[in-house]
């Protein structure tokens, strides 16, 4: 069942950046992802595991120069109570509140929805829209150093991530969205909860009148991973939303996106519930 | 050869130690090596909540969490709840309320209950609602399984108990 050989449990990123140079190390946060993928075989666990859940650096959602920054150890649950990702970080909100259900969201940390790095992983899409950056850590040169990351960047397939093996994923930074900026997110699936979307949707823009700027359009579940949309930005970008605009905007993003059939939807449904939702979530912006 | 990890924690207010293997989930640790068998195995993957305890004051699946993580925190099962107020007012509510036909799901919805009490998290049917989303009933329909928590949080409340 386990070839694990050796279990570590640090207390400061030193440490655990320390132990991941020296190699062949499964990083261990919430387990919610890494004990049933170790179990059917998916991830083959390496011999040393290591729980970083007693790294204090990891914790806690602070604000500070207009900057957000998320500790990776922060749960779901811990995000979906935070006053600030509700007022001011919608779509995330929205993402942690409709995530798997209540236990989940209590042990599931964010680093470990991101490094899981599925298509349809529930947090990636409004971090996409948020422009979000990723912090990673690591001792490669000896001494304790930081690099940052855009989660677009970061994301190169489904399980597939930038992190090199050396390096911790040890918080997300972003910029504290402007007054007047709305962002917004929704997932599709046959129950709303421990539902893995078919699809997701994420908007995020700077809203002046009845026109959006800055506009930020991501879709989970239609591509190897979560992507953003630029074509269906550049149609709504600067323009008042009318029907028209709307319709454009879903059209742009149905061609723009690279859905497969697969056990819980053809890529044909997939394309049919983009331009649905997607018009949904616009007419929901523009309506309110 | 899988290693092994002494972990020591406090079980339902007990201090507890037990060796491991580093591999081994809460679950297993609990049935298997310590004989609590009212947390039941039955998704395996976090899908069901049959398993639900609560682990330094929030609820977790404990199949998805592996033991040795447990080092250091505090772990309530359904033979703790049982033993304590709130656990009584909720056994009760349950009985009155016919909430339990094969009773499998039970004591991992009792602790998803217990859960909700003693945050206060609202007593509003929609709430309970979504509080239980994570626990699968294959017989009752929910109903009246909603019904004996939005009793038991009214009791709670009154007694001031939870």
């Amino acid at each position: 069942m386990s070839g694990i050989s050796n279990y570590v449990a640090p207390r400061s990123l030193d440490e655990a950046a320390e132990l991941l140079r020296a190699g062949n190390v499964t990083l261990l946060a919430g387990g919610t992802d890494l004990m049933p993928q170790s179990r059917n075989g998916r991830t083959q666990l390496r011999p040393t595991l290591m729980s970083i859940r007693r790294v204090a650096e990891l914790r806690g959602i602070s604000e500070a120069a207009g900057n957000v920054r998320i500790g990776a150890l922060t749960t779901i649950s811990e995000l979906r109570d935070s006053v600030l990702v509700r007022e001011r970080l919608q779509a995330l909100w929205q993402a942690c509140d409709r995530f798997a259900s209540d236990q989940i969201r209590n042990a599931a940390t964010i680093g470990g929805n991101i490094c899981n790095a599925s298509p349809a992983g529930d947090t990636l899409v409004p971090l996409l829209v948020l422009d979000a950056q990723v912090e990673l850590a690591s001792k490669s040169n000896g001494t304790l150093a930081t690099r940052a990351v855009p989660i677009a960047d970061f994301l190169l397939g489904p399980g597939q991530t930038a992190r090199a093996a050396t390096e911790i994923l040890s918080g997300i930074v972003l910029a504290l969205p402007p007054r007047h900026f709305i962002s917004s997110f929704f997932k599709f699936g046959t129950r709303p909860a421990l539902d893995i979307s078919l699809i997701s949707v994420g908007l995020a823009a700077r809203r002046a009148g009845n026109a959006l700027h800055d506009v930020r359009v991501a879709f989970g579940a239609v591509a190897p991973r979560p992507i953003r949309a630029p074509a269906a930005e550049a149609a709504l970008e600067g323009k008042a939303l009318d029907d028209g605009v709307i319709a454009v905007a879903a059209a742009a993003a149905e061609a723009e996106i690279h859905p497969i059939s697969d056990v819980r939807a053809s890529d044909w449904y997939r394309r049919e519930m983009v331009r649905n939702m997607f018009t949904r979530v616009l007419a929901h912006v523009r309506d309110r | 050869m899988s290693a092994t990890v002494d972990i020591r924690f406090r079980l339902n207010g007990v201090d507890t130690e037990v060796t491991v293997p580093a591999g081994m989930s809460t679950l297993e640790m609990l049935r298997e090596r310590l004989d609590l068998t009212g947390t039941k195995y039955a998704c395996g993957e976090g899908e069901c909540g049959a398993c639900t305890i609560s682990v330094d004051g929030v609820t977790v699946n404990s199949c998805l969490m592996f033991a040795a993580d447990c080092d250091g925190r505090e772990l309530l099962t359904i033979e703790g709840l049982v033993a304590s107020p709130v656990g009584e007012v909720l056994r009760a509510s349950f009985a009155r309320n016919g909430a339990v036909q094969c009773g499998f799901c039970t004591p991992g919805i009792m602790m998803q209950a217990q859960h909700v009490l003693r945050k206060h998290k609202g007593c509003e049917r929609a709430d309970l609602q979504r509080a239980i989303e994570g626990n699968l009933c294959r017989c009752t329909g929910y109903v009246k399984i909603i019904d004996s928590i939005a009793e038991a949080c009214v009791t709670a409340d009154t007694e001031q108990g939870a």
